[in-house]
């Protein structure tokens, strides 16, 4: 394990948390070190508990673990909410003069830190400083470099002068000072720097940037919770490569203004969370019907219905795999780390466009809102290929023409794939329709045409398979007879698992999958293992279904559906118990 | 675009399956001569459907066409515009369709303004599904699902367009040829969302608003020397007006500046680079 060290910030929605965790997150990431923060939040704007944990180590963080080595309480409900992460010498920093945290009780063992931020800031320039004079406490306990700090909050405050950006400095170096003048306690943290550069951001944003890279002009959406970030990311950068982001009156509409910018040629998405995905199950089947190219991204959370709309799940996954009416042919890609968000979404376009379907992109919420560090050239954008599929012009559409002179845009070919022509080729003018239809897209109910076009729609996914590598990550000992599977964002969680099951003497083989459908195939992995356990946020074991009729075996599940993503320690726990257990069917 | 275009050229070789008789029929002649006299070729050209015998229309015409799912054509052809705007997007369907379960859409196209022509087959019937009532059938239009009639005042699709801030507003009469040609030419014209409603009565299902009532009620206001199409509140006026049906430009808004315009999306989204764009570490390092 390497050596971490667990920060968190915690009060009322509208207190400044997410901000002022973000600064620190920040300051972290530009002194060198790796940073993985995750948030609590409630879904209310005003009021409500909300914490901004930040976990952070010289090397790679991927997960949470269930431990605080800094608090700070801006209120007494931050306290009770964290004392499951609370230690023996964890450090809680507070207000004691403040009328709500007066008479705290700080718990057995742990060490307050009673420092008058709000006093502190008033004197700097205002209250509203407080918890930045926290955040030079907590450096000060950290022994982390206060100059660190500087430019994070240059960043955030730089639009509002550079008076408010030299108090906010002031603020933070005397909460520093007053720790370190008033409280003798030695506290044994060293957040050493480095001089390597990283960059910090989240699943959204990651989404987000891959759909600029990848060539997205178009983007169509309505706000839901954890999806909106991709469209305020895309907002006011996009335009600048000569797209466009449009706020539709409903999901309804946002999926059918996305359809028509994918018919008129642009690379085209839309984001949404569940219930989105509910409303805009009709129009898919319309766009794998149609041959559209076309990302749909779902940033799950808690279902069903509006479940616990800030809460992490994922639950969607059968309604990516199965949803809809009638028999849909599509791709359905989940990214694994936020890293990974940006790349699978750069692929999700060349799929969308190599076989003209809908292509799903499963994110969940809890790697949606989670920022992560990485080296910038993991976002390697030389790297970025575009391929557009069988696209014909001017030239060349008479390949594709009948006797006629008429376009087949649903022509039957060998694998699937049939031309695609963007409004305004010449002689390419054609009809799509979500209706059975010929080669030329023309509505029809012949019976052997539409058992020609149902075969011809699957034989993509058939192509797919052949051409695509549909690979896995893998982790830990791959000779051992322990096999871990999941999908999404329980990788993370998952690879300091092993560790931790490692120190306890457990070896594991764990295999991530970033690939729901197709996928790669497993059954030979799976029925050569001793044991197999599927690890997922959902109550049934929705892959682990999956794979059971993949591998024609039963495998042992590990599902957490309690609204909050897994720790890496407790995951590792939930491994070595269910290992020992019997299969019950 | 050329200009030795002739409106057959937008015809397709698919015979229609609308009843003989049908408003259908002429409607979709009309919405195809002012595609010709504006100078636009089926290349060029982007017709979305929605779903209803009227939806019909994109197997019948020829262009580039989407039909869609029943009642969301309108956000597929904004989408076709904004992603490439020197398309002539054109967008037809029913009054089920545009008015009932697409009536959310209507509003919001409205009022987005997008410069496309929407045209709306309204035979005040669900023709397609045989007979039902739709939301422009009289309060006591007798029909299958509504045998004492639907006793809920019908929809006004122009006063519900004038409300949502329209630019254009438009109705027509499907059987008066001439008069629904240049309507429709002009509401391609026109700079903005142009709406036109027009009447095109189904012969099968609805025995009340026919051929021969729209023939004796229709008053074209192109006849009304009086009525100023640029004047909201004699549009208004007309519009809230019951007691008759109208033919004709019924309101323009002269200032009307289309989505597009207001957004600066002058460039066909279908061009993109090879790979990233040149600067695309620059996101990268927004994040440092
Ligand atoms: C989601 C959905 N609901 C219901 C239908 C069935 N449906 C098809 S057309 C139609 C009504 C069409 O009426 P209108 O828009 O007035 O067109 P018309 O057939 O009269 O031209 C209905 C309800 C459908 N296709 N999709
Ligand atoms: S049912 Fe009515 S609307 Fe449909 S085709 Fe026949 S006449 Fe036209």
């Amino acid at each position: 394990m390497p050596a971490d060290f667990n920060w968190a910030i915690g009060g009322e929605a509208g207190d400044g948390i997410d901000s002022t965790g973000k600064i620190f997150a920040q300051a972290l990431s530009r002194a060198g070190r790796h940073v993985f923060t995750s948030k609590d939040f409630a879904s209310r704007i005003r009021g409500g508990y909300t914490a901004y944990k930040v976990r952070t180590s010289v090397d790679q963080v991927q997960s949470v673990v269930d431990r605080l080595d800094v608090l700070i309480a801006l209120t007494p409900r931050t306290i009770d909410e964290n004392l499951d992460e609370l230690r023996e010498g964890s450090v809680i920093v507070y207000d004691g003069e403040r009328t709500t945290m007066q008479g705290v009780e700080i718990p057995e063992g742990m060490v307050g830190l009673n420092v008058p931020l709000q006093s502190i800031a008033e004197e700097k320039g205002g209250a509203i400083m407080r918890n930045v004079v926290a955040l030079g406490a907590a450096c000060a306990v950290a022994n982390f470099p206060i100059e660190h700090l500087d430019s994070s909050l240059e960043k955030r405050f730089g639009g509002k002068g550079q008076a408010i950006v030299d108090n906010n400095r002031k603020a933070a170096r005397a909460g520093r000072d007053y720790v370190n003048e008033n409280f003798d306690h030695e506290f044994d943290y060293d957040l050493e720097t480095t001089d390597n550069d990283y960059v910090l951001l989240n699943g959204d944003e990651a989404i987000g940037m891959g759909a600029i890279a990848a060539g997205c002009r178009f983007y169509a959406g309505y706000p839901i919770t954890p999806a909106t970030d991709v469209m305020e990311y895309l907002t006011g950068r996009i335009e600048q490569y000569g797209g466009h982001v449009v706020q539709a009156e409903d999901e309804l509409a946002a999926i059918n203004l996305a359809l028509g910018g994918a018919r008129a040629g642009a690379r085209a998405m839309t984001a949404t969370s569940g219930p989105g995905i509910d409303l805009m199950t009709e129009t898919f089947g319309l766009i794998a019907t149609s041959e559209t190219p076309l990302v749909i991204v779902d940033v799950m959370r808690s279902g069903p219905s509006t479940g616990m709309p800030t809460k992490q799940e994922q639950g969607d996954l059968n309604q990516m795999v199965y949803g809809g009416h009638g028999e849909i042919p599509r791709f359905t890609l989940a990214p694994t780390t936020v890293a990974e968000c940006f790349h699978k979404t750069v692929e999700a376009f060349n799929l969308a466009e190599k076989y003209q379907t809908p292509v799903y992109l499963a994110a969940d919420l809890a790697m949606a809102v989670t920022e992560q560090t990485f080296a910038p050239e993991e976002f390697d954008m030389d790297a970025v290929e575009i391929d557009r599929g069988k696209v014909v012009d001017d030239d060349t559409i008479s390949e594709w023409q009948n006797e006629k002179g008429q376009f087949k845009p649903h022509a039957l070919t060998d694998d699937g794939v049939s031309p695609r022509s963007f409004p305004g080729t010449t002689g390419g003018a054609h009809m799509s329709t979500g209706l059975e239809h010929d080669e030329l897209g023309r509505r029809t109910e012949d019976t052997d045409m539409r058992v020609e076009q149902v075969d011809k729609r699957n034989r993509k996914v058939e192509t797919a398979k052949e051409r695509e590598p549909w690979a896995y990550r893998e982790f830990g000992d791959t000779d051992s007879g322990n096999l871990v599977i999941s999908w999404g964002s329980n990788e993370g969680a998952m690879v300091e698992a092993i560790e931790f099951l490692e120190e306890d003497g457990v070896d594991v083989r764990f295999i991530s999958v970033p690939y729901i459908f197709p996928r790669p195939d497993l059954s030979e992995v799976i029925n050569d293992a001793d044991d197999v356990i599927v690890v997922e946020c959902n109550n049934t074991g929705q892959f682990a279904d999956i794979l059971e009729h993949d591998a024609l075996t039963r495998v042992k599940r590990v599902n957490k559906y309690n609204g909050v993503r897994f720790k890496a320690d407790e995951l590792a726990e939930e491994i070595k118990e269910t290992l020992s257990q019997e299969i019950t069917a | 675009m050329s200009s030795d275009v002739r409106f057959t050229d937008f015809k397709s070789d698919k015979q229609p399956t609308w009843c003989p008789g049908c408003g259908d029929f002429g409607t979709m002649n009309g919405m195809m001569k002012a595609l010709a006299n504006t100078g636009n070729d089926p290349d060029n050209t982007f017709v979305v459907a929605g779903i209803g015998c009227s939806g019909k229309i994109g197997t019948y015409m020829h262009s580039y066409a989407m039909h869609g799912v029943h009642g969301r054509a309108l956000p597929v052809g904004a989408g076709v515009k904004m992603a490439n705007p020197d398309l002539e997007v054109m967008v037809a369907g029913g009054d089920g369709d545009g008015y009932s379960i697409g009536a959310g859409h209507f509003v919001h196209a409205v009022r987005r303004n997008v410069d496309m022509t929407y045209v709306v087959m309204d035979n005040r019937i669900y023709g397609l599904t045989k007979g039902q009532a739709s939301p422009t059938s009289r309060e006591d239009f007798q029909t299958s699902t509504t045998p004492e009639g639907p006793k809920q005042p019908p929809v006004n699709p122009m006063a519900l367009a004038l409300a949502a801030g329209a630019t254009f507003i438009a109705q027509s009469f499907s059987s008066d040829a001439m008069r629904h040609a240049e309507i429709v030419q002009e509401a391609i014209e026109h700079d903005g969302f142009g709406f036109v409603n027009v009447f095109s009565p189904c012969v099968t299902f609805n025995d009340v608003d026919t051929y021969d009532y729209f023939r004796d009620n229709l008053v074209d206001l192109g006849d009304d020397d009086d009525h100023d199409r640029y004047d909201f509140d004699a549009a208004k006026d007309k519009i809230l007006d019951a007691s008759k049906e109208y033919q004709g430009v019924i309101y323009q808004n002269e200032n009307s500046v289309p989505y597009e315009e207001q957004h600066g999306l002058d460039s066909n989204m279908a061009d993109i680079p090879e790979g990233a764009p040149d600067d695309a570490m620059d996101l990268v390092r927004e994040f440092y």
